[in-house]
């Protein structure tokens, strides 16, 4: 017999009206291994004809789902093989023109991101990895939805201090050449070092090469509902704050895992992985840091801070994991500081600094994100806050990143507004002790060893 | 069998039920389990159990019917599929 359970009804409902629950992303990886030629023209026709076939139907099936469930679905989006992989063959100076090709399959689509601009150069930088890197500014600044990125490290590979330099230049330039936009450039752009393959966030989204033609893949997001749910818990202790988060991530997960499924049957693509992460966005209600206020910090930045993230971060995992049937990507809380209302709020008033975000980095996903810095920071400093992330995440054994935007013309204290989903970034103050010759140094870090941990 | 909830919310008055009823009969859905309640408040809370698997419109259309009726009684009417209340709350 059917039997209406009016609580857990109005509960839902009660989450994606007033909690900001949503499906982050629905994110359609495609290979682009078999585009592969020797012709830079011919090539960026094959990418705009291969995303804009496999990916024909993403934008509606999404508006469908989101209409059936009644489930906000804030972004479609498409992740490609890293262009380094596949254009290599074409001995062109530049790949600007497959950056070109891809966002005009990205507008065909109406989709909102494209990742995949991307190299892996954890060991090694080849040839066509070496064109990809020095094609990313441009690249990034006459495209609107590309996203680009970049391994320089693995916990098996130690971290390539080359590439780590290249891309302190690389970085410091995709925001200069897209300085009238407040550096825009440098916010699709992001370096990893343990990078995954079946990413469905961006900037950082690619499709890996041990993957499947195509996969679908989806990123969930409300922080907005773990935040009410500890709303009600004032003054408990730890052990009940873990279990109402680890029973909520479960319940935002099964959604992810449904509206996944969905996706798959409906696209008739294979289920990637679901990806439980805490994504916050620039509105109220929607902050991660808000999490972490609500459990008792004044701020986000406050002494506790890296504890309180660990264990959000962990709970969300125990709770996630168990409702969807492969669970991937970065999974767990992400900290950016411009796309959370918490962390603009704390790092305006000082409570939040980039040292603190650096040691909170090492117990959540991903890394050092969304963060102004001022205008006139070297590319040897980026390279250095570059080298210190890929350091912990090379250790840890787990993904971390850099997205950091040196904002052009702007001081600390500035505002620098991007808009939509990537929000207003206030310019945090750098260390400004010099790190150059520590950077010119280039090589490789070897890669750690896994007995004597400590 | 294709079901879905309907939910209604808002402050309570005379004949929100024939309304919502009377529309989803002329939309050929059937009503297969009803529950309402007045919250706190005065708030009126309504949930069907409906079988929409011989619907006149698309699901969008319905959707959209339900949303426009809602709007002209001062209450919120939507309609979802009853597999995502499943699938977050049951294992």
């Amino acid at each position: 017999m059917p039997i209406l359970n009016t609580s857990e009804i109005l509960e839902t409902i009660r989450m994606i009206d007033r909690e900001n629950l949503d499906i982050r992303t629905i994110t359609m990886g495609i290979s682009l291994l078999d585009c592969a030629c020797d012709d830079i023209r011919a090539l960026a026709l094959r990418v705009y004809d291969r995303v804009c076939t496999r990916a024909e139907h993403l934008v509606r099936v999404g508006c469908e789902i989101e209409d059936r469930y009644g489930i906000p679905i804030v972004n479609k989006r498409v992740s490609v093989t890293p262009v380094s992989l596949v254009a290599g063959g074409t001995n062109a100076a530049s790949y600007v023109p497959v950056a070109q090709a891809m966002d005009r399959a990205a507008h065909t689509l109406g989709i909102d991101f494209i990742g995949g601009f991307s190299a892996l150069v954890h060991k090694g930088i080849a040839k066509a990895d070496a064109v990809l890197i020095k094609s990313i500014p441009e690249a990034l600044a006459q495209t609107q939805y590309v996203c680009a990125s970049v391994n320089i490290g693995s916990t098996r590979a130690g971290i390539n201090m080359d590439a780590v330099k290249i891309m302190g230049v690389c970085i410091k330039e995709a925001a200069e050449k897209t300085a009238k936009s407040g550096g825009i450039g440098a916010a699709k752009l992001v370096a990893f070092c343990n990078a995954v393959e079946d990413n469905p966030f961006m900037a950082g989204a690619f499709h890996g090469p041990g993957e499947a033609d195509c996969v679908i893949n989806v990123g969930v997001s409300g922080p907005g509902v773990v935040k009410s749910a500890l709303a009600r818990l004032q003054g408990a202790p730890f052990d009940v704050v873990a279990e109402t988060i680890k029973k909520t991530a479960f319940r935002v997960t099964r959604m992810g895992q449904l509206v996944a499924r969905e996706a798959s049957r409906r696209l008739n693509v294979p289920f990637g992985i679901v990806d439980l992460s805490l994504a916050p966005t620039p509105a109220m209600g929607d902050s991660v840091a808000h999490i972490l206020t609500e459990m008792g910090l004044e701020y986000a930045g406050a002494p506790g801070s890296t504890a309180a993230l660990a264990l959000l971060n962990d709970a969300v995992k125990k709770g996630g994991v168990m409702a969807s049937g492969h669970v991937g990507g970065l999974s767990g809380a992400f900290i950016p500081v411009s796309e959370d209302a918490g962390m603009i709020e704390a790092a305006q008033a000082g409570a939040l600094t980039l040292e603190k975000l650096e040691a909170m980095t090492c117990v959540c996903s991903v890394g050092l994100d969304m963060i102004a810095i001022p205008g006139d920071t070297g590319a040897a400093t980026i390279a250095g806050i570059l080298a210190d992330e890929a350091a912990i995440g090379m250790i840890n054994n787990k993904t971390t990143a850099v997205r950091i935007i040196a904002a052009p013309g702007k001081r600390a204290g500035d505002i620098v507004e991007f808009g939509g989903l990537l929000g207003i970034a206030p310019v945090m103050p750098v260390n400004t002790y010099s790190c150059e010759a520590f950077i010119a140094r280039g090589g490789r870090i070897p890669a750690p060893i896994h007995s004597l941990r400590n | 069998m294709n079901r879905a909830i309907v939910t209604v919310l808002g402050r309570d008055k005379v004949g929100i039920i024939a309304t919502v009823s009377g529309r989803l009969s002329e939309l050929n859905i059937n009503i297969l389990d009803i529950t309402q309640t007045v919250m706190d408040e005065n708030i009126f809370v309504m949930l069907m159990l409906v079988d929409i698997s011989k619907k006149t419109l698309s699901f969008h259309e319905v959707k959209e019917a339900l949303r426009q009726l809602g709007e002209a009684h001062g209450v919120s009417v939507r309609i979802q599929s009853e597999e995502i209340f499943d699938s977050m709350h049951k294992v």
